[in-house]
């Protein structure tokens, strides 16, 4: 509409004129596409190299990569299941601990403190994911670590020492630590959406069901969590996602070994860790060009995740939906 | 009678074990900070901020250098992204129905996700290879794309929530749109771009993983882009898995100086917003 009234006019303008009128907005409409564009360019120059560089070793290894168990720089010999595996075992080890803590404590948050106390607890939770990983790194090998060893592993071997993912020696720094490590670090990211989807219960409902007689445990499985179940396993899928991803104080605290172990007191390496601790090292073009293709890996699985997570949230989410709805009214 | 009893029981049993989950979930924070505190404050001295590193079996010696260096590579990655990703987000909120915005918001969703070694390879393909060193620009250009879609991310939330009559009278007046967005929209949002822009900058500054193979790190002063240069969170990463004791207590000064730097950002720049948009950027930060 703007434009049609702009282009009415005296076509005898001056460029300054031209510039701050429908021409000027196409100028800067053209300008901001441009930039968008070149953001969505970057993105696939990201893939396009990663895959480039890794093509050495899918063409050497295909898809072996993902089979065999050696990882050894001095022969050449490289597969990312070890890197798999760890990945897989601490993330879903972090899941276990974070999520039902964190779903809790999403709903002590929107529904049983007040409002104000509420705000400062997810302010409090927040700050976690302010921390920087190296800082939780530092933390998990001078304070976690030495914990582990000498309370958390005889507790656990005490109790539950017939299990083979509880045996074997402990040093302190292995796949426990490293899990639990990533617990806290996926915390604040599985409370502070479960919070947004348990905020768009409409209150009214939770009304009915106290009114109906329910006890405030019974209001919330009732009318809070059952609406809320695709919510909540997209919160803790994009849980998953971070703890994939989650770098150094995973690094620093798993032992890196490449050797796949039951116990999950022995040291281990993700994915991520391996990169961390051999990619400025490695030399040899095969080596660095297998780290780029556990980095290609990496970069699907997480992919994957993330999308799936959104995908849960968004399309499942009953909830979701009608606030979407809502929005747009 | 007797139902009625276990309900309550089973009520007070589940309250009481949220309040548990809270302090569980508030114990590592505290731990961490506490440990911070005590380890960190006690290595810390003003040599810490002036000195460089002295070699291993010396006493004595600073970071002077992997600050400066945060410093650097920090601004000169805000300085690539900061701009590209107000552009984007503005381009977002303003003009986001089209197929271009689709796929942008799309991209920053992805790059969001993309875990930060990854982005440190990139880097290091990019910029590493082709000029065969380690050097402080790929570094930068690694931040540069851990802040980019969290700059775009947030400003796109931000003006989403200036209302729509406030650009129809913008538009009323005869104005184009493009002095709509960047005089009334954009600039009467600025201290809110700005919050989330800090934000990003704040979480770029304690980031390790994309440095260690792009800016690799060093033990003296440099200000070439083209040379390796250290980091806060590189050198204590350095100092923190080496054996001696003297670099350990170092790493720990350095990490208190890092978490309070980061949260010090981060608390005073969400204060500095307004509650309306601190509320919704909140919500959306870390969905």
């Amino acid at each position: 509409m703007l434009n049609q009234q702009t282009h009415n006019a005296t076509p005898t303008k001056s460029i300054a004129k031209k510039l701050s009128g429908a021409y000027g907005d196409k100028v800067a409409k053209v300008f901001m596409q441009t930039v968008a564009l070149a953001i969505l360019a970057l993105l696939f120059l990201m893939v396009y190299l990663l895959f480039e560089m890794s093509l050495e070793a899918i063409k050497e290894f295909g898809f072996g990569f993902l089979t065999s168990t050696d990882w050894d720089p001095i022969m050449e010999e490289f597969s990312a299941l070890p890197f798999f595996y760890g990945t897989l075992v601490t993330s879903i080890l972090a899941l276990l601990i974070a999520a039902p803590i964190s779903v809790m404590v999403a709903i002590f948050i929107t529904d049983i403190l007040p409002v104000k106390l509420g705000q400062v607890l997810g302010l409090f939770v927040e700050m976690i994911a302010a921390i920087p990983s190296i800082v939780f790194g530092l933390w998990g090998l001078f304070f976690l670590a030495p914990i582990v060893r000498e309370q958390i592993t005889p507790l656990l071997k005490s109790t539950l020492g017939f299990l083979p993912i509880f045996q074997g020696p402990s040093f302190g720094i292995g796949v426990l630590t490293a899990s639990i490590i990533l617990a806290i670090m996926i915390l604040p990211t599985i409370t502070s959406i479960s919070r947004e989807v348990f905020k768009s219960v409409p209150q009214h409902q939770k009304e009915a069901a106290l009114a109906l007689g329910a006890t405030r445990e019974e209001m919330i499985r009732l009318a809070v969590l059952r609406p809320s179940f695709s919510g909540i396993t997209g919160a803790i899928v994009l849980g998953f996602g971070r703890a994939l991803g989650e770098t150094m104080a995973v690094a620093m605290v798993i032992g890196n070994s490449s050797r796949i172990s039951a116990s999950l007191f022995a040291p281990g390496a993700t994915m991520s860790s391996v990169i961390a601790n051999e990619y400025a090292e490695a030399s040899a073009g095969l080596h660095l060009s297998s780290l780029c293709y556990v980095g290609l890996l990496l970069f699907l699985v997480t992919l994957v995740v993330n999308s799936s997570a959104r995908f849960i949230v968004w399309k499942f989410s009953p909830i979701a939906r009608s606030a979407r709805k809502d929005k747009r009214a | 009678m007797n139902q009625f009893k276990f309900r309550k029981v089973r009520n007070k049993l589940f309250l009481f074990s949220l309040s548990i989950a809270a302090v569980v979930c508030l114990a590592p924070l505290i731990m961490v900070t506490s440990f911070m505190l005590q380890k960190g404050a006690a290595s810390l001295d003003l040599d810490f901020f002036t000195k460089l590193p002295v070699p291993v079996g010396e006493a004595g010696g600073g970071m002077l250098h992997a600050i400066l260096g945060t410093i650097y590579m920090v601004t000169l990655g805000s300085l690539m992204a900061v701009p590209l990703g107000l552009i984007g987000g503005i381009y977002l909120s303003e003009y986001g129905k089209g197929g271009i915005s689709k796929a942008l918001r799309l991209a920053t969703d992805v790059m969001t996700g993309i875990p930060s070694i990854i982005i440190g390879i990139f880097a290091y393909i990019l910029l590493v290879v082709p000029f065969k060193s380690f050097s402080a620009l790929s570094g930068a250009v690694a931040l540069a794309i851990i802040i980019l879609p969290v700059v775009i991310r947030s400003s796109e939330e931000i003006l989403k929530l200036v209302p729509k009559h406030i650009r129809e009278a913008g538009l009323a007046l005869g104005l184009p749109r493009w002095k709509v967005i960047l005089f009334i929209i954009v600039r009467g949002n600025l201290s809110a771009l700005f919050t989330g822009v800090m934000l990003a900058i704040a979480r770029a500054s304690g980031e390790t993983a994309p440095l260690l193979f792009t800016a690799f790190g060093n033990m003296y002063l440099s200000y070439s882009p083209m040379e390796p240069m250290a980091s806060l969170p590189v050198q204590i990463y350095t100092y923190a898995i080496s054996p001696f004791e003297d670099w350990q207590r170092q790493s720990w000064a350095g990490a208190f100086v890092l978490i309070i730097l980061v949260i010090g950002v981060n608390l005073g720049a969400r204060f500095l917003m307004n509650p309306k948009a601190l509320k919704n950027f909140l919500k959306r930060s870390s969905s």
